[in-house]
């Protein structure tokens, strides 16, 4: 099967829903294909409460807002698909899924987003849902009465860590550095909770255990020395990572895997833009991924209607 | 009482839950909150219901006291992540899930088991 569209949005986070909204209601014809869950990083944020003009929101309400808005001015939405091949050279862009479907659009805008990193070591996979979560909100209550790890440094490794003494007994952070990233505030937030200690330049090596998570293996990197730690469960905030791994060989990007524009969101490629968390920036907010998406929405108007 | 902003019909009860499984053949149940590792399950269970006709999709609150059947199932012994999502085959338990799982997951489960 092959659709044809005017304008082709890969990704569906804010930046994406906002260039899907703008497109279609100038008009274009428009499609947003996603190989994610609707909502991006957005819905992974319990409360919103900087969102201007919304007082208070949980993060997948206004995901599920913006979703309905977009579709409200004709705009159509695939989600949870694979894409398999990307071509965005000559006029027509094309994109192949796995099932077989082809889209084709004269302009596309990128915006995959990002994802948490995962630390990559042996075991995470085996005991996540058993002992190893990235969401204190949703799983803090199964460690009530525990001792858990935190691993990071940010402003969501410590302020997650501060959430996690409503229920945990003790909460150990291990950072890579000998200095945390996050803001002071958090930082000072942590350091007076006295359930909260403090593992500095190391990182972890191993998760151990049968049907859950038992223990953890930690090197003190300055010295390599390993050790083993004792522990109910582990909580995953090492920061985020661009969804641009499939693109890498269409499209420029830079050496943090970010896809490279101008300010007016435009690739070097003729009729491809990129918007949101894939593009070199400093503050990654839901409303800059709004505004990338906004410009990046009248870039391709602009370009289409030349 | 419904929980869940889903499309996603939610089971209320622990015998409602009882007659689908016995009266379906196939039947996954993502028991969750409104929360980021389970709404994306969500998502992907409202987009293979038209996919997958011969399996059937629905949600049970994680919080309602009738959820104590999933909550409490043996296959989810040590789960500590949302959502638990459970693999009804011919009103036995075919697997179980603990937190997210992507479509690649859940497709290769209704593959395996159903």
């Amino acid at each position: 099967m092959e659709e044809k569209f005017d304008v082709m949005i890969i990704g569906a986070g804010a930046a994406g829903l906002t260039a899907g909204i703008y497109s279609s209601r100038s008009k274009l014809n428009t499609v947003i294909i996603n190989e994610g869950v609707v909502g991006g990083q957005m819905v992974l944020t319990e409360e919103v409460a900087n969102y201007p003009g919304v007082e208070s929101t949980k993060g997948y309400m206004l995901a599920n807002t913006m979703k309905v808005q977009a579709k409200s001015f004709g705009c159509k939405i695939k989600s949870n698909v694979i894409i398999n091949e990307y071509d965005f050279n000559g006029k027509e862009k094309k994109v192949v899924l796995d099932d077989g479907r082809i889209f084709k659009a004269d302009a596309v805008i990128l915006t995959p987003g990002g994802r948490p990193r995962s630390l990559n070591i042996p075991g995470e996979d085996k005991f996540k849902g058993t002992g190893i979560s990235y969401c204190a909100t949703c799983d803090g209550d199964f460690f009530t009465g525990k001792e858990v790890i935190v691993v990071g440094g940010g402003n969501s490794a410590l302020e997650e860590a501060v959430a996690l003494t409503n229920f945990a007994t003790k909460v150990t952070i291990i950072h890579q550095f000998d200095h945390f990233q996050a803001f002071e505030h958090a930082v000072n937030e942590a350091k007076k909770n006295p359930k909260i200690d403090f593992i500095m330049e190391s990182e972890l090596r191993e998760f151990i255990g049968e049907e859950t998570l038992e223990k953890v293996t930690i090197e003190h990197l300055p010295t390599g020395k390993m050790s083993e730690m004792k522990i109910d469960g582990v909580f995953i905030f090492v920061g985020y990572l661009p969804n641009t791994e499939s693109l890498k060989n269409i499209i420029p990007i830079n050496e943090r895997n970010e896809i490279i524009v101008d300010r007016d969101m435009k690739t070097e490629l003729p009729g491809v833009f990129a918007a949101g968390d894939c593009i070199p920036k400093r503050y990654r907010q839901i409303t800059t991924a709004v505004a990338d998406g906004t410009i990046a929405a009248l870039s391709a108007a602009e370009y289409l209607r030349g | 009482m419904k929980f869940l902003q889903t499309p996603i019909h939610e089971i209320e009860t622990a015998a409602e839950l009882e007659k689908i499984i016995n009266e379906n053949e196939n039947v996954m149940v993502c028991c969750g909150r409104m929360g980021p590792m389970c709404i994306p399950v969500y998502d992907l269970m409202e987009e293979l219901e038209e996919e997958r006709p011969n399996v059937k999709f629905f949600s049970m609150a994680f919080d309602s006291p009738e959820a104590g059947v999933i909550r409490n199932a043996p296959e989810c012994r040590g789960f500590m992540g949302l959502p638990f999502t459970m693999y009804y085959k011919n009103g036995k338990v075919a697997h179980a899930t603990s937190s997210i799982q992507n479509r690649q997951q859940v497709t290769s489960i209704l593959d395996a088991k159903f």
